[in-house]
This record gives C-alpha cells, sequence and structure tokens, in this order.
C-alpha cells in the first residue's frame, strides 16, 4: 500500500459537511483526548476549532514539553544548485525565469561549509533544483562527502530519487529527507506543475517512503500553503507523517508549514494563509501526532517565529540564505525571499530568552 | 548503616538517576545533581556538542558524578554499539545505558536487540545498563549477557503516567538478581517512592523534573522521596513483611510439641 490509498480514502470526502457538522462540544471534547483519530484531527482544521485556540495551545505546549523538552534543534540549508527543468509556478528557480544558473565546486561547497561551521551549526540541509544534467546523484554524493567533514548531520531537499539512488545517498552520509509534497491535490498539482518530471504526482508522493526503505532516520514532509485550500492541505500532510510513523517504527517524522513567499515569479498565492490558520495548523498537527516533529523556517518572520517556538515547534532554521553560494556571494539570486534574516548567534540568544536550548547536534554519522 | 548502590564495582549513596535531555540548557544538570543528590546522570551521545562550550555537558557535570551516556537514535544493536563506542573513545567513560527502539511513535525498547547490544558490550568491559520492556525472559537473557543493571520502563517516556507496568516490574525484582532501575514513566515524586517501597534498586527520572515549574526544587523532591521509599522498604512494608526477622513467628511454636 501506499501513502496514495490513504490519500483515496478522503478524496471524496466532504469537507465542508464535516466542518458544518462539528460544535464547540465537539472541539473541546476532541483537545482532551489522549489519542486522536485522523477525523478528530481534521475537527480540529475546522473554522469551528478557531474559537479554541488557546486551550489547543495550552496542551500542545505541554505535550511538546514532555516529549521534546525546552530544546530546539538549528539547522541551516545550503543551496548547491539553481538549474531546474521544471515549471513550478510558484518559484523563483523554475526554467522560464531568467536567472544565473550555477552549480558550486566542490571547493564552493567547501568553503560555505566552513562559513556555516564557523556558527557551530552541525546540521544541514543540502538543496538544489531538479535537473539530473546538471545536479546528478553523484554530484549531490561528492557534495555530501565534502560537507561530512564539517557536520554532524546532513538532510536532502532534492528531486525525488529511486529507492537505490537513496540509499547510494544513505550510504555516503546522508540521514535525512526533506520533500515536499507542495500540493496534495492531485488536480491542482497537476496545474501548478505544467511541464518537467515533476509533473509525476505519484513518483514524488511515493518518494519518503522510498527513502524510509533506503535507511534514512528521519523524514520531512509538506504542503506548500497558499497552493490551495489549507484546512484539507494540512489534513493530508499530517496523514502523510501519520502514515510514514506507523509504516516506519524507527523513523523520526516531522513536518513544515511552509507558507508562499515572493519569489522570482509573479505567480500569487491562490489563498492567503493568515498568522492565525499557520498557529492551527502547528497546534492540531502537535494534538494528533504528540511525538511529531515540526520544522520553521526563515521563510517567516522574527516576531512570528519568536511566538509560535513554544506551540510545538522543534526545529528552526537559522543564517539561512536560499541562494546558491549565497554565503560567499551575496548578490547571487534566491529561490525566494527570506522573512526572518537573524544570524545564528542572534537565534541562540532568542532561544536561551525564550527558556530555550540551542541544539546544534541531535544526531552524528555512526 | 551503609546501604550503598553498588553496580560495576562503583558505590553509590543516591539511588536517584537523572535523564539530562530535556533542560532548557545543559547547565541546569549540575544544579539539578547538586538539589537531588543523585550521582549518575545519563545524556544521549547524539547530543553530546563538544564545541558549543554553553552546553557541552562533559565540561558541566562535576567530577564526583558519573555520566553515563546512553544509545538514544540506535535502531539496531549495531548501531547501539556504534554509538557506544563513540562515547567512549569521545572520553565518556565505561558505562552506557543501551536504548534500542525501533518504534519512534511510543519510544517503546525493543528487546532483542538491546540483548544483542549488551551481549557485544559487556564483553567489551562495558558497565551495561539496557533501557528495557519489563519481560521477565528478557531480563533473563540479559543477565546471562552480562548487564550490570536492567532498566524496565514504568510508562512510555515522557508520557508522566506512574508505574503503570508495576507487577510486571515486581517480578522482575523477585526474580532477576541484578537491580532493577524503573526507567521512564515516573511523574511524580510519590511514585518514585512507590517503585523503592516495593524494592526497586533505584530510579532515573527525566521528563518530570525537566517539564517542573521549578526543575531545582522539583529534583529536590524527588531525591526526599527515592531515599524515603527506600528507608519504607528497608524497614519491611506491608502486612508481609511485619515478621521479616523471625523464620515463622506465628505458627513456630508448633515445632515445640
Ligand atoms: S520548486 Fe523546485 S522543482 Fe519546482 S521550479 Fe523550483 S527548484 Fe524547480
Amino acid at each position: 500500500m501506499s501513502f496514495f490509498e490513504k490519500y483515496r480514502q478522503y478524496q471524496d470526502f466532504a469537507f465542508a459537511d464535516y466542518f458544518r457538522s462539528l460544535g464547540d462540544g465537539d472541539i473541546q471534547r476532541i483537545i482532551q483526548k489522549d489519542r486522536l483519530s485522523e477525523l478528530d484531527y481534521l475537527a480540529l482544521l475546522s473554522p469551528a476549532a478557531e474559537a479554541h485556540l488557546e486551550e489547543m495551545a495550552r496542551r500542545a505546549h505541554g505535550l511538546t514539553v514532555r516529549h521534546f523538552g525546552r530544546s530546539i534543534l538549528l539547522y541551516t540549508p545550503i543551496y548547491l544548485a539553481n538549474h531546474c527543468v521544471n515549471r513550478c509556478v510558484y518559484c523563483g528557480f523554475a526554467v522560464h525565469n531568467a536567472i544565473p544558473r550555477t552549480r558550486l565546486t566542490l571547493e564552493e561547497v567547501a568553503a560555505e561549509a566552513q562559513l556555516i561551521a564557523a556558527t557551530g551549526l552541525k546540521h544541514v540541509l543540502i538543496l538544489t533544483g531538479e535537473s539530473r544534467k546538471h545536479s546528478p546523484v553523484s554530484y549531490i554524493k561528492d557534495c555530501v562527502g565534502v560537507l561530512k567533514k564539517y557536520f554532524s548531520s546532513i538532510g536532502i531537499e532534492i528531486y525525488p530519487l529511486e529507492e537505490e539512488e537513496y540509499r547510494e545517498l544513505v550510504d555516503a552520509g546522508v540521514d535525512g529527507l526533506t520533500l515536499y509534497q507542495e500540493v496534495y491535490h492531485p488536480a491542482v498539482y497537476d496545474r501548478l506543475h505544467p511541464a518537467g518530471p515533476k509533473k509525476n504526482y505519484a513518483f514524488r508522493l511515493d518518494a519518503p517512503e522510498r527513502a524510509c526503505r533506503a535507511g534514512v532516520r528521519t523524514v520531512n514532509v509538506g504542503a506548500l500553503l497558499g497552493l490551495h485550500d489549507w484546512r484539507s492541505e494540512a489534513f493530508f500532510t499530517g496523514l502523510h507523517a501519520s502514515y510514514l510513523q506507523n509504516k516506519y517504527g524507527h523513523l523520526e517524522v516531522s513536518i513544515s508549514p511552509p507558507r508562499m513567499r515572493p519569489h522570482g515569479g509573479d505567480f500569487e498565492p491562490v489563498e492567503k494563509v493568515r498568522d492565525k490558520n499557520l498557529v492551527q495548523y502547528i497546534l492540531a498537527y502537535r494534538l494528533f501526532m504528540p511525538r511529531g516533529g515540526i520544522s520553521l523556517s526563515t521563510r517567516e518572520s522574527a516576531f512570528l517565529r519568536d511566538h509560535l517556538l513554544p506551540l510545538g515547534i522543534t526545529k528552526m532554521s537559522a543564517g539561512s540564505c536560499t541562494a546558491v553560494g549565497g554565503r560567499c556571494q551575496p548578490e547571487a539570486a534566491s529561490q525566494f525571499a527570506i522573512s526572518d534574516e537573524r544570524d545564528v548567534p542572534a537565534m541562540v540568544d532568542m532561544l536561551y530568552r525564550q527558556g530555550y536550548q540551542p541544539v546544534f547536534k541531535d544526531w552524528q554519522t555512526l | 548503616m551503609k546501604d550503598d548502590l553498588v553496580i560495576g564495582g562503583r558505590p553509590l549513596t543516591s539511588r536517584l538517576f537523572l535523564g539530562s535531555g530535556k533542560f532548557p540548557s545543559n547547565r541546569f544538570i549540575p544544579k539539578v545533581l547538586e538539589a537531588s543528590g543523585a550521582q549518575v546522570v545519563t545524556v544521549a551521545m547524539r547530543r553530546v556538542d563538544t564545541d558549543f562550550a554553553e552546553e557541552n555537558v562533559l565540561q558541566l557535570i562535576p567530577k564526583e558524578c558519573l555520566l553515563m551516556p546512553n544509545t538514544s537514535g540506535a535502531r539496531t544493536a549495531q548501531e547501539a554499539v556504534r554509538i557506544a563506542r563513540l562515547g567512549r573513545a569521545a572520553g565518556c567513560g565505561d558505562w552506557v545505558k543501551i536504548e534500542v527502539i525501533s518504534d519512534n511513535k511510543y519510544l517503546l525498547p525493543d528487546n532483542y536487540e538491546t540483548i544483542k547490544a549488551t551481549e557485544i558490550l559487556a564483553a567489551e568491559g562495558f558497565v551495561v545498563l539496557p533501557y528495557m520492556s519489563p519481560d521477565l525472559m528478557a531480563a533473563r537473557e540479559l543477565a546471562r549477557a552480562g548487564a550490570a543493571a536492567v532498566m524496565p520502563l514504568g510508562a512510555p517516556i515522557g508520557s508522566n503516567r506512574g508505574l503503570k507496568t508495576k507487577e510486571l516490574i515486581r517480578i522482575l525484582i523477585e526474580e532477576i538478581s541484578l537491580p532493577v532501575i524503573v526507567d521512564a514513566g515516573i511523574g511524580r515524586p510519590s511514585e518514585a517512592a512507590e517503585a523503592m517501597e516495593m524494592g526497586a534498586a533505584a530510579v532515573l527520572v527525566n521528563t518530570a523534573i525537566a517539564s517542573a515549574r521549578d526543575p531545582v526544587a522539583m529534583a529536590r523532591a524527588f531525591g526526599l522521596a527515592v531515599a524515603a521509599g527506600r528507608a519504607a522498604y528497608l524497614a519491611g512494608t506491608g502486612a508481609t513483611q511485619q515478621y521479616a526477622s523471625a523464620s515463622s513467628p506465628l505458627t513456630g511454636f508448633l515445632r515445640e510439641e
């Protein structure tokens, strides 16, 4: 069975009718439950639950402290290449955007790594666009070989691979996979990905599972909020995480709730996802998956990140840069604009002030 | 009366072990150790970051205390063995708490892999304290494999649910000659006292202290509760042990016949 079958169980579900059927009593009862069903999770994503955010927040905070303690893992992205053959309408790196295309040489990778390592960070996430010609698996592997000398944990956020290829990268030292489905709704997905290999919805949907079989330790999934109705997209993201956790018991699963940011293209979000929607999503997911990680990127503002922190966040990026080689060459083109520009010492400071332990290392390659 | 707990040849006066994972900063650890009197503190090797001065546990733990690295994150015996060796190489000493977890949803230990790891590490001279699900057969295997103690869970990690596995732990205490250290699930000092009254050799507490409003005060409370529970155990709790010293105080007279 693949997650697609789970998706299909809800494909024709009458979301609006279900939401209408929910009253305050239902929401209150669900908030107090020990174990939430899938439909309980959906109920907490409903408009009716918006009146109960404070109660949800208290419970979410308590669960997070119990299961994760007061600590936040800090990591940072490294963009290796921005060549891309896809036409995702919402992305600055899409093939139709006229931007300078580059790929870091291994020397440049080492130079970026040195700059990052000097800040104390030990977890990195490497990113590329989708171009098997410019950034083949062999290139990624070589980069991992360089990065291994500087960092204790390396995650990848690249185009979906075959299981064998994932295994190659795991053997090379990769321990985590981040892969956003972007949109779980197949028809919308098809529309927003007009051409290129990314058009293959199912191949992307099952990629996290292939990576699990290949032995990655952590998987982070997500929907890009703003591309389609956020409530159902949040629902399917949570279901995806839960599906993977149930099937691969050893997995450390997490979600990201990324919202659309300004980028090099001209696509506008279909739907405005407000701060309170983001909060509701984080809280509902925490109640549904008490031990699931939640990763928050610098797409969000410093103010918002500081306030989201106690609601269930477990990982945050710091000192981010979304351009290839952007740490060494500040003028490079970005995939999207970041919002929280704080460097690592500023993040560390903020965490201590809020009573949280900044964690630089939470795994080490064996 | 001297009532040291001796593990791996090391006498311990405190029967409270501390977990270190969930504090707002590792700088809490020395204060919590001091307040509770605990001498053994377990630290996840995966988190040990010797480059990060403020959070380097190796520097923060007082010399008279014992650091017990744990293999958190290990999915198999092999991974646990590798993590344990990394710990020893990093200067964390010979003690190791084996944690092999292949279920991240409930964080339940994998007894089978744990036994395998224990066997390998004990043979390499480690003082092995395996975290386990309280199962008698597995505990016997761990003893045979060379464990220095067994650490059954009272309830799933982080659940603060108390001694849900009490009856199974009681059986381990009765049947296994190794120290039985109740690890995980203890949410309040009264539950720690309860485990000690029952005859547990020690208890390990993390979440309940780290998530308290005042962790240092809670640490002190746990120290007292563990000492009280132990004293009660030694004093002989409950009707069944009232006459522990005489062999048959109520029917012994029959021998006179
Ligand atoms: S989102 Fe990724 S695949 Fe799509 S255009 Fe941007 S870089 Fe390429």
